[in-house]
This record gives structure tokens, C-alpha cells and sequence, in this order.
């Protein structure tokens, strides 16, 4: 039977005295965590350590009996990760541990060199664990974050915006390789289905180089925008885009292709049945609506 | 529809019932003189490449007897998938819906416009 599970429950409160005082000495992040919780936090652990402890087993600690320990190591340990402590930080809290309890077991040992040294061994051995636990959970939570950011940084980059009635554009930003491509896919089709567009404008002004791959993507998402019934142009071409596509002998005559959004914008407003028109203040009639955009039949039926 | 043929897809498409599909409607085509059919396959959640090709045979049947295919109602997966597989189905209209399809076929079956005036801004 350890010694050290006997030491940690008769001297609990001394012990977590200690140890608080130790790890305020080592790191002091107030701005992260207060007093208080600081104090639940490490009575809390202090006390399934010690619970731990005395089922006699200090050496392995990945049985049952330590299963408490573990899961509440892993929640302060995430927790930590999540509120911005440094993994030097968030280890400290373990590690500062050792100080206040090996002068426990001195005190309780000096007695007995031997016993002293294995109990001494046993100590550190299990505060290195437990240390040991606290950094990979940490960085399995630093993991899961940057995992999240990246799949966040994704769906941002690929947002489809409604124009016009039956027009969506999708300004597209970055370059584009498969799997941006089946986002976009799946983002622009439901969107057609959504704003029941007749058009979609896809613009590549902010990608930076198209070669024969990216061209191929544009293209399988022209092709399955229009078996949905809905028609892609092409825009925001820059120059060098499109001597590079001639270049590598792509053929876009299927598709239309304007260089700027607002060409592709009047040809999108033609091809849904509306035109764009001065509205002239001399005219006693007004116009359909304050920005002066009336559907072809009107505009024919008024002789303008 | 007057003019027009509905047909509607709602179960899964195995060998025989696609032959009776074509044999249905062809014959349907010849006796009422229909100059357009629209396909609506909203219902349809799974395709195959076997399926991609029955209508593209369907929309050219149709064309030699003088009359206009729309495919209608293509949900967004199936769209993905057939592009995946590679057929683009050249030659055969789409619409997003059964409205949109019969606008279309209106306009090239009589060669008019139609007079809008609901859905626009």
C-alpha cells in the first residue's frame, strides 16, 4: 500500500495550500482564469488523485480506478487550450505538484532512507504521468481547433450571393482543387434551387492561376449548373488568365465569358427578360420601381 | 397540358419499366401530336449512369418524332453525380422546375415569349 495515497488524504489541506501557492509563484494568468476557479479547479483534481491513489495502484495509471482522474485532467486540460493558456502553463498546474508533495513525504519518511527513495520514485513517476496526460490533451484540443479554423476558413471562402431575381453570382477567392470544387458545387446548386435563379455568374477574378485541372472543376460545375436548368457565365477573366487558357488549349466555347462582372451582370439581367433604363424626369410616367429596372415587356408595351 | 406531356419519375427505373417508359411515351407522342415533354424527376434521389442514359435516349426519340424534351426538377446531388460520371447530356434542355420547364418549352414549341408578369422584380 503506497505510502502516498495516505499522505494525500491526511494532509489535503495543507498539500492543496501548497501546491496553489506553488503554481500562483510559477504562472499567474488572471486574465485567463480567476482565484476562484483556480481553487475549485485543483481541490477538485487533488481530490480524484487522491481517491485514485488508494486503490493501492500509483504505477499504472490507465486502469478504471484512474478513469476519474484522466477525463478530469483531459476537461481542465481543453479547457485550458481553449482559453488561451500556453502548454507550458497548462503543464505547470501538474507539475507543481511534485514540490509540496515530496516535502510531505519527507517529513513522513525521513525516518526510512529506503522507503523514502521509493515512495520518492513513485511520486515523481506519477506526477510525470499525470503531467504527460495534461500535454496530449492539450494539444488534441489545439488539433481540433485548427481542424475547425481550416473547415471554417473553407465554406467562408465559397459564399454565393444573390444579384438579381434568378441571378446568384459566386465570386470565387483562392484557388480552386477538388475539394473547394465540390463545395462550390454543392453551395451554388442549392442556391439555384433556393433563389430559383435561371443564371449563375461565376467569378474567378480572385483566382490566382487557372491551369487545365482548375479549368476542368469550372468546368464540371458549369456543366452541373446547367442540368439544373440554370446558365453560367464566366467573369472577371484578367488578361493573363486568358492568354494562359489559350495557352494550354482549353476549350471554353461553351461557355460565355465576359471580363468583368458587370458585362456579365447586363447579359445575366438580358437572359432573365429585364433591361436597365435611365429614367427620364421629363417622362410623366413613372417607372416600375425607384431604380428604374422594368421587365422587357413593359418597356416594350411604353415604346421606350 | 394541351400541347404538352407530363411525365412524372417517382420510382426507382429497372430494365422493363424503362422500355415501358419509352414505349409509353413515344406512342403518347404519336397520338395526341404532342410537340413537347417534360420529364420531371424532383423525386429522383439516386441516379445511375443507367438512368443518365434512358432520358438522354428519351430526349432523342422524342426529337425525331418533332418534339422537345425539358428535364425538370434535377435535385442538386444528382446533378453532382452525373457530372462525376461524365455525362453532360448534351441536347437535352433543363429547367429547375415544372413552371420554368413549361415556360421554356412554350417559347421554342410556338416560338413566342411568354407574357410574364408574375415573378419579376
Amino acid at each position: 500500500m503506497s505510502k502516498i495515497s495516505e499522505i494525500l488524504q491526511k494532509n489535503e489541506s495543507e498539500l492543496l495550500a501548497d501546491w496553489i501557492k506553488e503554481q500562483l509563484a510559477a504562472i499567474r494568468r488572471r486574465d485567463l482564469m480567476s482565484d476562484v476557479d483556480l481553487q475549485t479547479q485543483s481541490t477538485d483534481l487533488l481530490r480524484s488523485i487522491a481517491n485514485a491513489a488508494r486503490s493501492g495502484n500509483v504505477t499504472d495509471l490507465s486502469g478504471s480506478e484512474w478513469a476519474g482522474v484522466r477525463e478530469r485532467l483531459n476537461d481542465i486540460s481543453s479547457s485550458r487550450a481553449r482559453l488561451g493558456f500556453s502548454p507550458e502553463e497548462t503543464a505547470t498546474f501538474v507539475f507543481s505538484l511534485k514540490q509540496p508533495l515530496f516535502t510531505k513525504l519527507w517529513a513522513e519518511l525521513s525516518k526510512d532512507p529506503s522507503a523514502m527513495f521509493t515512495e520518492l520514485w513513485n511520486a515523481t513517476a506519477l506526477v510525470d504521468k499525470l503531467g504527460l496526460m495534461t500535454f496530449a490533451a492539450f494539444l488534441k484540443t489545439k488539433e481540433q481547433l485548427i481542424a475547425q479554423q481550416a473547415e471554417e476558413m473553407l465554406e467562408l471562402s465559397t459564399p454565393v450571393v444573390k444579384l438579381w431575381q434568378g441571378i446568384v453570382a459566386i465570386p470565387l477567392i483562392g484557388t480552386l482543387d477538388s475539394n473547394r470544387t465540390q463545395i462550390v458545387m454543392e453551395s451554388l446548386l442549392s442556391t439555384i434551387v433556393a433563389t430559383n435563379s435561371k443564371v449563375a455568374i461565376i467569378d474567378i477574378t480572385g483566382v490566382p492561376a487557372v491551369d487545365t485541372l482548375v479549368a476542368q472543376h469550372l468546368l464540371k460545375t458549369i456543366t452541373a449548373a446547367k442540368l439544373m436548368g440554370a446558365e453560367c457565365i464566366l467573369s472577371g477573366i484578367r488578361p493573363q488568365i486568358a492568354q494562359t487558357i489559350v495557352h494550354l488549349g482549353i476549350n471554353l466555347s461553351e461557355v460565355i465569358t465576359k471580363a468583368s462582372l458587370a458585362d456579365a451582370l447586363a447579359v445575366a439581367l438580358q437572359k432573365t427578360g429585364k433591361m436597365v433604363v435611365r429614367i427620364d424626369k421629363q417622362n410623366a410616367k413613372q417607372p416600375e420601381n425607384k431604380d428604374g429596372v422594368e421587365n422587357k415587356q413593359a418597356a416594350d408595351l411604353k415604346g421606350a | 397540358m394541351g400541347d404538352l406531356l407530363l411525365v412524372t419519375i417517382q420510382v426507382d427505373m429497372h430494365d422493363q419499366l424503362a422500355m415501358t417508359l419509352q414505349d409509353d411515351l413515344t406512342n403518347a407522342i404519336a397520338t395526341h401530336g404532342s410537340h413537347g415533354v417534360l420529364i420531371d424527376i424532383s423525386s429522383l434521389e439516386i441516379v445511375d449512369s443507367f438512368i443518365g442514359r434512358m432520358l438522354a435516349n428519351i430526349s432523342g426519340m422524342a426529337r425525331i418524332l418533332d418534339a422537345q424534351t425539358v428535364l425538370v426538377g434535377m435535385q442538386p446531388a444528382v446533378a453532382i453525380t452525373l457530372v462525376e460520371l461524365g455525362m453532360s447530356m448534351p441536347g437535352v434542355k433543363t429547367a429547375l422546375n415544372v413552371e420554368a420547364g413549361m415556360e421554356l418549352l412554350r417559347e421554342s414549341v410556338t416560338g413566342n415569349r411568354l407574357e410574364s408578369g408574375d415573378d419579376d422584380y
